[in-house]
């Protein structure tokens, strides 16, 4: 009798789990991060970012729905062709429910295509480019962590109010380094500023004396570094050199990450203003999430690590919440519920992707008021999601209702 | 002064010598890269790698024990040549009968696992390191600003150059190495060490490639993949100035930085490749590299 209580019971549980899992595709949910695991961004995004995947999924407890998360991860070595094909195979071959990271904008440009074709979700946290949400935009796209927009309006319009009012790119030649100079630009022109002119360097470039040169010849007040990782790092260190900063003129980062300054050291960097979607000594939720990824990784999180962290933990809530990894439900779940973490405030995912949350400015410390060993950035303001990102109405997407 | 399709004589002036301070270090990778093939027949794809660890080493010395920059610039070619004449003694010797691909295929290998072992460890980003305080600063030459530093590498690279020319080209012991790789059964008839000549070039030209990395140092961030890109580049030069020629890779090296620098000025966009079109024209009007034999 007892037994056959235990069978019922099995069977009913089993039932039960059966019944849960109907809506969830392959009994399982998985995760396809695709990264660059050892070139010019695994520092900001690589590892730390996979780690950061790894450590969702664990504080979700491994299981969402009654059903198991996996993740699968691969190193797109900053190709597009390669993301892309790897992309195509991880949908095909192997179930794959989400794409995420995504670091470089041609990257993101090609995978989000690729899920737009597929019907599965892309969560951009570690590529730039604003047209990820404007004319590429996708049903299937969320942009999540910052893009070239939210940097031009940080950095651009304050560096102009200080009267930084003529501008000098030296610009990453391209996807990324083309809409990051064409935003800051806008920027610059909207606040009274004048450009004067740019340079379109190789990328990835080792020797900026040759650009650093030309723009001392430009005479523009500020020259705009529209690159990013080990490219803006070599450039900060040849405007040190060759005396750019002595002679009157200022550089502006338009694009740098905690780990850039600290490849860098604040000698260098200080003084440096730049815009942030997060920064790890904010309050006391960023504080102990970073400790913990910290523990883990020997460094802080950059924004782009965090961002994966948040992104990913969105999404598996809003498979929870819908017992389902269809994509127009999680989408929807998911525009429909407001982001408030320790990695984002007021954080609002809109029509054409854009995830809107508020972004920091912050200017780089003296070593002499830098306390330890990662603090780095003192918060100058809190720019509002809204400032940073445009309204929807600024979106050239075409999938918004106008 | 008249402008120069809309490019003012200063900044021309400047990239000229900007192009001489990236040529010069260009020459000093591809005379140890031109020796190494010369005198070994060994296409040696770990070269950039090697630069690289030469960079890491003034790096580590400097954090690690305390050694300054000149010290670096000693030590760190002696410890880097090492590796390489170690490399030499186990490995590339076996190889030295059968076809230059094996050669490639090994140092192409031998340089991932460096770089790669290096990232584990460092990441990419790199790590600062200062320009030595007798060096910081610089002059202003009115049409650009020069800092001391990128001058000291023009003197410190082309002194290196010469004095490897000399040794090579007019002492005994560079006739000696000239004669081993014309004939070595020969040469050891008449009771010379080759394997042991052999090894010491190799070794020779590895410090060359540290000694170049020592001096990049703190111009770009000592990061492990700071070869990878460079030693393209490094290889196409070598190729242009004719395999094996020591005086083609010195003057190839230098022309190449400065072509290279006007580049940057007119087509910024072109800089990447310029260096490789001439090399495909040069191979299509002399296969034997500007200076090579025929």
């Amino acid at each position: 009798m007892k037994s056959t209580l235990a069978m019922t019971c099995a069977a009913a549980a089993l039932l039960a789990a059966g019944a849960a899992q109907a809506e969830i595709s392959g009994g399982k949910v998985k995760i396809g991060l695709l990264t660059d695991m050892s070139g010019t961004y695994s520092d900001l995004a690589g590892p730390g970012a996979v780690e950061a995947a790894k450590m969702a999924i664990e504080d979700f407890g491994g299981k969402v729905a009654g059903v198991p998360i996996e993740l699968v991860t691969a190193d797109h070595q900053n190709k597009a062709d390669i993301a892309a094909n790897k992309a195509r195979e991880w949908a095909d071959a192997e179930g794959v429910d989400v794409f995420a990271e995504l670091v470089t904008s041609s990257v993101a440009l090609a995978v989000s295509e690729v899920g737009a074709q597929k019907n599965k979700i892309s969560l951009i946290s570690g590529a730039a480019a604003s047209d990820l949400t404007n004319a590429a935009c996708k049903p299937t796209t969320v942009h999540y962590t910052y893009n070239t927009r939210s940097m031009a309006v940080g950095t651009g319009a304050a560096v102009v109010k200080e009267g930084g009012d003529t501008w000098y790119f030296l610009t990453a030649n391209y996807a990324f380094g083309e809409a990051l100079e064409r935003d800051v630009s806008k920027v610059v022109i909207a606040n009274g500023g004048k450009v004067l002119g740019s340079s379109k360097h190789p990328f990835p470039a080792s020797d900026f004396s040759s650009f650093i040169l030309q723009a001392q010849a430009s005479g523009a007040k500020v020259v705009g570094l529209a690159n990013a990782g080990a490219d803006t790092t070599n450039a900060i260190k040849a405007a040190n050199e060759f005396g750019l900063t002595s002679s009157g003129q200022s550089v502006a980062g338009l694009l740098v990450f905690i780990s850039d300054i600290h490849s860098l050291g604040l000698d260098v960097a200080k003084g440096l203003k730049l815009t942030t979607g997060f920064y790890w000594d904010r309050d006391d939720a960023s504080r102990a999430w970073s400790k913990r990824f910290n523990e883990r990784m020997k460094k802080m999180p950059t924004m782009v690590q965090a961002g994966v962290y948040s992104s990913v933990m969105h999404y598996l809530k809003a498979v929870e919440a819908t017992k389902s990894d269809d994509t127009a439900t999680v989408m929807k779940q998911m525009r429909d519920t407001p982001i408030n973490d320790f990695f984002a405030q007021n954080g609002k995912i809109r029509e054409d992707g854009r995830m809107v949350h508020d972004m920091l400015l912050v200017e780089v410390k003296k070593p002499s008021d830098s306390k330890g060993p990662w603090d780095y950035y003192k918060i100058l303001r809190t720019i509002p999601g809204e400032e940073a990102y445009g309204t929807l109405a600024d979106s050239t997407c075409p999938l918004v209702k106008k | 002064m008249m402008e120069l399709i809309g490019i003012s004589p200063q900044v021309l002036l400047g990239q000229l010598l900007l192009g001489l301070i990236n040529g010069s270090l260009y020459a000093v990778l591809s005379l140890g890269l031109a020796i190494i093939f010369g005198l070994l027949n060994i296409v040696n794809f770990t070269h950039g790698a090697q630069y690289m660890l030469g960079a890491v080493a003034a790096w580590a010395g400097l954090k690690f024990l305390g050694l300054n920059y000149w010290w670096a610039l000693i030590l760190s070619p002696v410890v880097v040549g090492a590796i390489g004449v170690l490399i030499e003694k186990t490995m590339l010797k076996r190889l030295a009968h059968v076809d230059h691909l094996y050669g490639l295929l090994l140092t192409f290998g031998l340089a991932l696992i460096f770089e790669g072992s290096l990232v584990h460890w460092l990441g990419v980003s790199g790590q600062p390191y200062p320009v030595p305080p007798e060096l910081r600063g610089g002059v202003n030459l009115g049409f650009m600003f020069l800092p001391w530093y990128r001058g000291w590498v023009v003197v410190a690279s082309l002194t290196v150059c010469l004095l490897t020319w000399f040794l090579i080209e007019r002492t005994k012991i560079g006739a000696y190495l000239r004669a081993g790789t014309e004939n070595p059964a020969l040469l050891k008839a008449f009771g010379v060490n080759v394997p042991l000549l052999v090894s010491l070039a190799y070794g020779y030209g590895v410090a060359l490639a540290a000694f170049s990395g020592v001096l990049a140092a703190p111009i770009f961030q000592v990061s492990p993949l700071m070869g990878s890109n460079l030693i393209i580049v490094v290889f196409a030069v070598v190729v242009i100035g004719g395999m094996g020629s020591i005086t083609g890779s010195i003057f190839t090296g230098l022309m190449m930085g400065v072509i290279e620098g006007l580049t940057k000025v007119f087509w910024p966009e072109a800089s990447a490749t310029v260096i490789f079109v001439i090399m495909a024209i040069v191979l299509l009007v002399r296969p034997a590299g500007l200076f090579g034999r025929a």
